[in-house]
């Protein structure tokens, strides 16, 4: 077995990358994730990589779009602040079909915000945050080995579907340290027929566009995208399910969010409660059969999440409204504790929601 | 099951992650689950900056830290504001040249250390950071102080390598003092 | 019959949906002859702007990339950096490149990324319907300029050669004009050598073409080339703003 070294999140999603055989890396510092930068200033110019501090984030995104029309495994990462500023190129990308990976280091907002932990860039990522019809696929870590599993999964799903594969991590997993493992993974590699390559007289010109000046094009456009999309729900959708045999109660939390939650839910065991946590991994495709099906068997749902509740509408729609989901959520930088989670489980069981 | 929860704080630029990072490596080599959380951003630069630990049998859940069972402070600022939340039955380590303030509490152990007077008189005067350190394996033999040398080398860069030497000198002096 | 015109190769087979009268064909043609005559379109990879000539991905034959506005030198940027084998250029406007784009004009350069970049000069916004760019003169009228530009209220026009010129960066900026055979012919070279310029490993490469809007200037073509030279031109002369290989050989 591979030896099991400590390294900190951000640095655990740089080198998974590297792994995964990005060569490719455009960024600008912001807090959080700058750690990934860095690892990647260092490392790429030995490999035979490209490591280049762009003048800004709507820079830097547009440099990936240009790599990735280019063919290439690349990527870029920031923080919540940043991330709007990519959103321009994130829409880009999705109309143009064509694969990246983006990195969200979150930090508490909105404006400028602050610095500590947050997931309250669950709408943006999951809903939009771009103009236009389109999705990415949104993968949330909660240890730093996930930071480098998701990373490497994160690639091969954004070449499989040709979109945008987004890690949505926190201040929290971005800056601590785990033990993690680096297994020999064979990486697969896809076709890019549509890559710019230069066509050498061989091929008619390749074009990457996101532009069709006729609606039914467009639109026609679109509704093929959806029909991949549909695709990436029915496939791709990843959870874990934790205490959940026996549970009449549901902890629905991602991320570090999962993390205390798992705490609470062993406390409430402690203390009888039967209570269990599904943990969306992804959270587009948003897992929610699974929530569908717990919806049938347990009496409420806790949603723990560092924002003002933002992932709970999903976990109300997954359910269909079936049963009282309540919130247990901090907010602007804040983590909650197991105790106020533990509280918001009881509450659950009191039926005060 | 045993879950150890530490809690170091401090001024920035007294070596608090790193002697966090110390006992995070030293959990690593002991096959233990571990996590290592610091705080982070502008207030590092001269303000407080602590970081959280924890080794574990089990897997760690939250890396947050509430209600620590070791807590390690080198500034009066971070006693005052953590001695309430040591679980009762805790530790507490002092530096105690730092801080002069004793603590009132009786249902938790206290550790007086004079950790940067010990660590100048060894002329590491930046390093009482690690005198603590040294003080708190004396209490904790699931870290033991077997292969400590290991993980101060896998830890200090090739550039500083006489710090490797003053690292182990300072564990040894904070591992004896009081026994 | 000898053939003595004819559409170069890398120039697709289409209409163009310019203007009656808007020197973009021409422009187009001599980026065309320049891929050509360098033999180099099988390995060129270009950029479309946002702006008139956001088409111009379906009018050049080699690969291309159609780019967010003003964005286009940082997508340049990612796709020389993937493959600096490749010949990289961005087709640009005033509003594209000096307006909203400058930051990614300015940082390219600086770093002398090897790219070459056309940049479309015409003192106006066209496709949007004839608004003020940041080129546009001082008393131009345009749509969001109804009383003619005010420089009190809304600054001077950006001499983009110029300012660029003062950058250790880039290797080579010139501005032409494309109003007459003369001056036509004058562009031609300069886009060539651009493109030249890359092929060779000199790095950033940029040509200001002075052009016109008769549409949006509200002239005759005829007026409009007029106007190139009686008010255009005075204040963005033409001329060769920096060459450093030149300059070190001149030594």
């Amino acid at each position: 077995m591979a030896e099991r070294v400590l390294m900190k999140g951000n640095e655990a999603i740089a080198e998974a990358a590297i792994r995964a055989g990005c060569r490719h890396y455009f960024g600008y510092p912001i807090t959080p994730q700058t750690e990934i930068a860095a690892y990647m200033a260092k490392k790429m110019p030995k490999i035979g990589g490209v490591f280049l501090q762009a003048e800004s984030e709507i820079a830097s995104i547009n440099m990936v779009y240009g790599a990735s029309a280019a063919g290439m495994r690349v990527m870029t990462s920031s923080s919540s602040p940043g991330i709007s500023l990519k959103a321009e190129g994130l829409s880009y990308l999705a109309g143009s079909d064509i694969p990246a990976f983006v990195v969200n280091v979150q930090r508490g907002g909105p404006g400028l915000g602050g610095i500590q932990p947050s997931q309250a860039d669950y709408f943006q990522a999951t809903k939009g945050g771009g103009h236009g019809d389109y999705r990415m696929i949104v993968l949330a870590p909660a240890s730093v080995q996930e930071m480098a599993s998701l990373t490497i999964k994160g690639f091969d799903l954004a070449d499989k579907y040709n979109m945008t594969a987004m890690i949505l991590a926190d201040g929290t997993i971005g800056q601590m340290m785990e033990p993690i493992t680096f297994e020999d993974e064979e990486i697969r590699q896809y076709d890019k027929p549509w890559a710019l390559t230069g066509h050498e007289g061989k091929r008619p010109h390749n074009v990457v566009n996101s532009l069709y000046l006729k609606p039914e094009e467009l639109e026609r456009k679109n509704f093929e995208r959806y029909e991949r999309y549909k695709l990436v729900e029915e496939n791709e959708a990843m959870w874990e399910e934790y205490m959940m045999e026996d549970a009449e109660y549901c902890v629905v939390a991602f991320g570090i969010a999962s993390r205390v939650a798992k705490n609470a839910v062993v406390a409430a065991r402690e203390k009888g409660i039967k209570v269990g946590l599904i943990r969306p991994i992804t959270l587009w495709p948003f897992p929610k059969k699974v929530l569908e099906q717990a919806a049938e068997k347990v009496r409420g749902f806790v949603c723990v999440e560092l924002s003002m509740g933002q992932m709970i509408e999903d976990v109300r729609l997954a359910t269909n409204c079936k049963r009282h989901v309540g919130l247990v959520c901090r907010s602007g930088g804040m983590v909650p504790s197991p105790d106020e989670v533990l509280a918001g489980i009881e509450n659950a069981v009191k039926g005060v929601y | 099951m045993k879950t150890t929860q530490i809690l170091i704080a401090g001024f920035g630029g007294q070596g608090i992650l790193f002697a966090g990072k110390f006992l995070a490596y030293k959990g690593l080599k002991e096959d233990l689950q571990v996590s290592w959380l610091p705080s982070y951003g502008p207030e590092m630069r001269g303000g407080t900056a602590n970081c959280n630990i924890i080794l574990s049998d089990t897997p760690v859940g939250s890396p947050i830290i509430t209600t620590p069972d070791v807590l390690v402070v080198m500034n009066l600022p971070s006693l005052q504001k953590y001695v309430d939340t040591v679980a009762p039955g805790g530790q507490i380590y002092v530096d105690s040249t730092l801080i002069q303030e004793k603590v009132t509490r009786t249902d938790v152990e206290v550790f007086y250390v004079p950790a940067t007077q010990l660590a100048r008189e060894a002329g590491a005067g930046s390093l009482a950071n690690m005198v603590l350190v040294g003080n708190l394996l004396q209490n904790h033999p699931e870290l033991s102080f077997n292969g400590v040398d290991n993980v101060v080398n896998s830890m200090v860069p090739p550039k500083k390598a006489a710090m490797v030497e003053l690292n182990m000198k300072v564990l040894t002096i904070g591992r004896e003092y009081g026994r | 019959m000898a053939v003595v015109f004819d559409k170069p190769k890398s120039l697709a087979d289409l209409p163009l949906h310019y203007c009656p009268g808007c020197p973009h064909g021409i422009i187009h043609r001599l980026v065309a002859e320049a891929l050509d005559e360098l033999g180099i379109e099988g390995k060129a990879i270009g950029i479309a702007p946002v702006g008139c000539a956001v088409m111009a991905y379906d009018y050049f034959t080699c690969d291309m990339i159609e780019s967010a506005h003003g964005r286009a030198p940082a997508v340049a940027t990612g796709i020389k950096r993937c493959r600096p084998d490749n010949i990289v250029f961005t087709y640009q406007g005033d509003g594209d490149l000096a307006s909203i784009g400058m930051a990614e004009t300015v940082h390219a350069a600086a770093r002398n990324e090897n790219i070459t970049i056309i940049f479309v000069n015409n003192a106006i916004y066209g496709m949007t319907g004839g608004q003020m760019a940041p080129t546009t003169l001082p008393g131009q009228v345009t749509q969001t300029s109804p009383y003619g530009r005010d420089v009190n209220q809304c600054g001077w026009p950006i001499r983009v050669s110029e300012m660029l010129a003062t950058l250790e960066g880039p290797e080579y900026i010139t501005r032409v004009a494309v109003n007459n055979v003369k001056n036509v012919m004058n562009a031609k070279k300069a886009i060539k050598k651009a493109f030249q310029n890359q092929v060779e490993g000199k790095g950033f490469s940029l040509v200001e073409v002075i052009s016109a809007c008769p549409t949006n200037w509200g002239m005759t073509p005829e007026q409009a080339l007029k106007w190139v030279d009686s008010d255009m031109l005075p204040y963005y002369p033409m001329g060769v703003y920096k060459d450093r290989s030149a300059a070190k050989e001149a030594k």
